[in-house]
């Protein structure tokens, strides 16, 4: 076995080159699939008409328009979600009589999958970008809500003893304890939920809207195009990858002076 | 001015193993609780430095907390010049054993910490300058906690405390986790602190020797519940030597029997 050294970082051609030997891969095997599985191009197509079409689709600026559609809604769903659940988790792990009061609740209706709230927001909010965004806001928010509380019930202590030693009001206490405590924490936890929220939105996109790359794939079905299915699957993937990618980039600026 | 009366504090915890042991002895109990600081009863002058000195567990790490303001007493109080102690406040500031620093804070910036209201932003960077030079992390200002030594995060700590000019310093433990050349060099910077500023001081330690070296005063804790044992002043010239001083040395050993350790092996 050859010995690893995980401490030791690659240099950045590797760290590009893998990756690619990967992807290269999973075109590859597509491909051979694609040629020897028995099924249609039609059923089944391969890497090189659905690249095709894929340009089809930027051409006349239909997957643009998805895409954007697409991000708005996350966008602001998970906005909402970390309006809403960062300082309401800023309470209840802070505040032990509301995590008693709240939390109970809050696991009660964290495991219902946002997909089961479809009939109600649909009735709820009508049609349009609405209930879309309410279920992004729903599939964020209680991922958000549960980790900040994790995050600044698990302050050491003494931090808040310091602060108090220093006669620091609520809000300093706040702005100059918390929050800096809390924050490598909290991007991890906005890392992943941004990832379910981008999840979500595909299948939001099913019910209630006429745009966005969900709709997109939905319509393609109906019209028989497994070329642009594929397109759309494509496309929330690369998205996928550099929401995390950017994420990521965010906790390490964050993060550079003092944690180590 | 840093006069302190510890007045009659008691306090009592819920502690199921020591409640079981106790029994039904009405000296360890309290209501349905177990009594660990019984009725203490001490009066620090101005500008003192005070070892308490005691086995782990017998409470005196609880009475540190209870003078900053961190823990409330069942019973009495403490008085810092005539006013009593209901919280913690910058009058009387606790350095900890371990990461007193707010690591999202550079050495600049934890020592300022006190100094926010300074309106003068000059005068404010002079005085943290001052105290950083003190302490002689001159070169350190900008690094963060994590970037430091033990010894050096202690003194940044130190100077810290000091910038606010407390009337009280309460130290817990401030050697803990140092190695032994540090140990000794920092307990000797805090007494030449000590002696240059001749601020209050409470120093909790469990080491006879810091103890006796550096205190103007030593009081020894022990029993359960906690009472003084000992509260003698140390009237020995410095730098103090055990052995050079041989009453030191007697001292020493009266105190190791009155813990129950034989001080020879």
């Amino acid at each position: 076995m050859p010995s690893d050294t995980p401490l030791m970082p690659r240099p950045w051609k590797t760290r590009l080159a893998l990756p690619c030997v990967a992807f290269g891969l999973l075109l590859l095997a597509w491909e051979l699939l694609a040629r020897f599985a028995g099924w249609s191009t039609d059923v089944f197509p391969g890497p090189l008409k659905v690249f095709a079409s894929m340009g089809e689709l930027i051409a006349n600026g239909t997957l643009l328009k998805h895409t954007v559609a697409s991000l708005f809604r996350v966008t602001l769903g998970f906005y909402l979600a970390v309006l809403g659940g960062i300082p309401l988790g800023i309470m209840l792990g802070r505040w032990q009589n509301a995590r008693l009061l709240i939390n109970p609740m809050i696991q009660f209706l964290r495991p219902i999958s946002p997909l089961a709230w479809i009939p109600l927001a649909m009735l709820w909010f009508g049609i349009g970008d609405k209930p879309a965004v309410f279920l992004i806001f729903l599939s964020s928010f209680f991922p958000i809500v549960v980790s900040t509380t994790a995050t600044v019930s698990a302050i050491n202590p003494i931090y808040f003893q310091v602060g108090a030693n220093f006669n620091f009001t609520r809000w300093e206490m706040i702005t100059r304890v918390i929050v800096p405590a809390m924050i490598p924490g909290t991007i991890t936890a906005l890392r992943i939920s941004v990832t379910i929220a981008w999840l979500v939105v595909v299948a939001a996109e099913m019910i209630a809207v006429q745009s966005g790359l969900g709709y997109l794939i939905l319509d393609s079905r109906n019209a028989l195009r497994m070329d642009y299915v594929m397109d759309g699957m494509i496309v929330i993937g690369l998205i996928g990858l550099l929401l995390d990618y950017f994420m990521r980039r965010l906790g390490r600026i964050e993060s550079a002076g003092w944690h180590n | 001015m840093g006069h302190i009366v510890i007045d009659n504090i008691s306090k009592a915890y819920r502690n199921r193993r020591r409640q079981r042991r106790a029994g039904d002895d009405p000296e360890l109990r309290y209501g349905d609780q177990i009594l660990v600081l019984d009725h203490i009863q001490l009066e620090f002058q101005d500008g003192e430095m005070v070892c308490i000195l005691g086995p782990s567990g017998c409470g005196k790490s609880t009475l540190l907390k209870i003078i900053a303001g961190f823990d409330q007493p069942n019973d009495g109080r403490i008085v810092i010049d005539d006013r009593t102690v209901t919280r913690p406040g910058s009058d009387h500031i606790f350095v900890f054993q371990h990461n007193g620093l707010l690591p999202w804070m550079t050495v600049w910036e934890n020592v300022g910490l006190g100094l926010r209201r300074m309106t003068d932003a000059q005068a404010k960077a002079e005085r943290i300058a001052e105290y950083i030079e003190m302490v002689e992390l001159d070169n350190f200002e900008h690094h963060y906690p994590h970037q430091l030594s033990g010894g050096m995060q202690r003194r940044a700590e130190l100077a810290r405390a000091l910038a606010v000019n407390p009337e009280l310093l309460i130290m817990d433990e401030p050697f803990s986790g140092l190695d032994f050349l540090t140990h000794m060099k920092m307990r000797e910077e805090v007494v030449n602190m000590h002696e240059f500023i001749r601020k209050t001081t409470i120093v909790v330690t469990h080491d006879i020797d810091d103890a006796l070296i550096m205190g103007d005063r030593i009081v020894v804790m022990s029993g359960q519940p906690s009472g003084i044992k000992l509260d003698r002043r140390l009237d020995f010239a410095r730098p103090r030597d055990f052995q050079k001083e041989p009453a030191l040395n007697q001292l020493r050993n009266e105190i190791f029997l009155m813990l129950g350790v034989p001080y020879a092996v």
